[in-house]
């Protein structure tokens, strides 16, 4: 019997032959990544009631991020409990301010295809484009994992969405998503698992298919995976990850999607998805004009390396409106760090923009700096709901960080087409 | 359980039932302020053994479990929606708040007194006289509501497992 490669994870963490759409079945876990948020101001009681410790100290991994930088003692409180507890319990694999988990996770090479692995954070999902099986679990699922070892798991069908073709220059994964929300709407992807593929994926650098991968979130999808390819090794090799196994996780190629979706990257156009849902996505055309006093660069979704990339070719030798505040938010320290040795960060420093920690954010909507009253935002992040990033008020336009940088230009919304340094002769 | 009807649309997301400005200060004072951003008086004026009634997708987007818990504390005693929030309603869940599939929300009106038969899977709607098909949760999710939520649910697993050692 053909299974996809979401069966195939799975039926090995439930040490089973074959599994199939809509059995219950119990995994064992191969990983465990806890944020500051979720994880041990929240497990550690539990655990404690419990009687128990973490199962296994090395397959946990423990990032700070979201209440970065710690500017008040509520915030300084939880940085302290999260330290005590990764010492109470051995957990060595602990970054501290290092960046944002879905970032940081596989930049310290703790991910690789095959592997069943449970994230105490919604856009876990992200850990699917090195194709392995990751979702989001809240705080007391993830006590029960941190004392057993284990969760249940009701098998997902695959929702396969295949783009063809490759994408034009000025577009990029976050507009497939921005694109994908509109088309197949929030729940578009029924907590099952989606998979990426086609041509104009697979030409996608790792950090690009790690967006597809993160807003699986946004699609209602418990995981969103992206077979492994070279591109995937070659990334693997780089953080020092064993590799040996890893183009073995692939998915029959009979093997049956409950959904086949197929779409044309080459006539994709830039999106923009309008207050206060992802799924407010259309062309940049409909909205290019709009005025915005705020051009946001942040978040897992949209200030790796490459995002920040997409911003520079933009930026260089630009500047932005005087009415803009442009801000950024680099989501690793590392990718901050290579960004700055090779130009990329001064590019978008020099355009005006003002360098954020790396950290959730205003993303998350936890700390000081949010929007304020009225304000609106274009922003490369994830979510835009209603109050989410900061007042009630506020409108936040997602995009492209190709489109937040155009419209940080213009101080308006912008087709970031218009804007791209003229193509090498 | 039985109660008042508390009706929403489609799509509440988990930054309207647990907003992320209160998320770093204690639970009890984040649920005063669930739902705030689009039903102001909802923290004040539901009342213990209320329902929840939505529509699609209730409780997308953050894994943050404050989002059940608020409604928890609020003494929400039941979320029914046509469809929910994958994370959303596994936290539910293990926080021992139940929630059920019906896709005739549509059929209760804000104030409609309802009962909700999770077992059999249905609600009756006792406003109106009606009763709304739903989709009966598995066995072993009924057994750990039952003993209050995953937490109470370990703990008597662990215990029986210490009893009787392998």
């Amino acid at each position: 019997m053909a299974m996809t490669l979401a069966e195939k994870i799975i039926a090995r963490a439930a040490g089973r032959a074959k599994v199939s759409p809509g059995e219950i079945v119990t995994c064992a876990v191969d990983l465990a990544m806890i944020h500051d948020s979720g994880g041990p101001r929240r497990v550690k009681p539990i655990l404690d009631r419990l009687g128990v410790g973490v199962w296994d100290p090395d397959k946990v991994v423990l990032i700070s991020d979201h209440y970065l930088p710690a500017t008040d003692e509520e915030s300084r409180n939880i940085q302290r409990v999260t330290r005590t507890f990764a010492a109470a319990q051995g957990i060595s694999n602990f970054y501290d301010a290092q960046g944002i988990c879905h970032v940081v996770l596989p930049e310290r090479g703790h991910l690789k295809p095959g592997m069943f692995v449970v994230g105490g954070d919604s856009h876990s999902p992200t850990g699917g484009a090195f194709g392995a099986y990751m979702f989001g679990v809240g705080a007391t699922e993830m006590a029960g994992v941190l004392a057993t070892g284990e969760i249940w798991l009701r098998v997902p069908d695959t929702i396969l969405i295949e783009w063809t073709g490759s994408l034009g220059a000025g577009v990029s994964s976050k507009d497939i998503m921005l694109f994908l929300c509109a088309k197949l709407g929030m729940d578009g992807g029924r907590y099952q698992a989606v998979q990426y593929a086609g041509e104009a994926i697979h030409a996608l650098p790792m950090q690009e298919r790690m967006t597809l991968s993160n807003m699986a979130a946004e699609l209602g999808a418990q995981a969103g995976l992206i077979e492994a390819d070279a591109i995937t090794a070659d990334f693997l090799r780089a953080t020092g990850a064993r590799i040996d196994d890893a183009m073995i996780w692939r998915g029959d190629a009979n093997a049956t999607a409950s959904e086949h979706h197929v779409f044309d990257a080459t006539t994709l156009d830039p999106q923009v998805a309008a207050p206060h849902s992802p799924a407010n996505a259309a062309p940049v055309s409909s909205h290019a004009g709009t005025k915005v006093d705020v051009a946001y660069i942040g978040a897992c979704t949209g200030a790796k390396l490459e995002d920040l990339r997409m911003a520079a070719a933009i930026l260089r030798g630009r500047k932005a409106a005087r009415t803009i505040e442009l801000l950024v938010a680099p989501a690793s320290l590392r990718d901050q760090e290579i960004a700055q040795r090779e130009g990329t960060l001064d590019a978008i420093l020099d355009a005006g923009g003002r360098l954020l920690p790396n950290a959730c954010g205003i993303c998350a909507g936890y700390g000081d700096t949010r929007f304020g009253e009225n304000v609106t935002a274009i922003s490369s992040t994830a979510r835009n709901f209603k109050g989410r990033m900061g007042a009630a008020s506020s409108q936040v336009y997602l995009g492209s960080p190709y489109t937040v940088a155009a419209s940080a230009i213009e101080g308006r919304i912008a087709d970031p087409r218009e804007h791209l340094p003229e193509a090498p002769v | 359980m039985s109660g008042r009807a508390f009706v929403f649309g489609d799509n509440i997301d988990t930054d309207v039932l647990a907003p992320g400005r209160y998320m770093k200060g204690p639970v009890e004072e984040l649920a005063r302020h669930c739902m705030e951003g689009i039903a102001p008086d909802f923290a004040r004026t539901v009342r213990a053994g209320d329902i929840v009634v939505a529509g699609r997708n209730f409780g997308m987007g953050s894994s943050r479990e404050q989002a059940a818990q608020a409604l928890k504390i609020l003494g929400v005693s039941a979320v029914i929606a046509k469809s929910f929030g994958g994370i959303f309603l596994r936290n539910a869940l293990n926080l021992g708040l139940p929630v059920m599939v019906c896709a005739a929300t549509d059929d209760i009106r804000q104030d409609d007194l309802i009962s909700v038969d999770l077992i059999n899977g249905c609600v009756s709607n006792e406003t109106r006289g009606v009763t709304l098909p739903a989709e009966p949760l598995p066995a072993f999710l009924l057994d750990m509501l039952a003993d209050g939520g995953l937490v109470p649910h370990l703990e008597k697993m662990l215990a029986s497992r210490r009893a009787t050692p392998s």
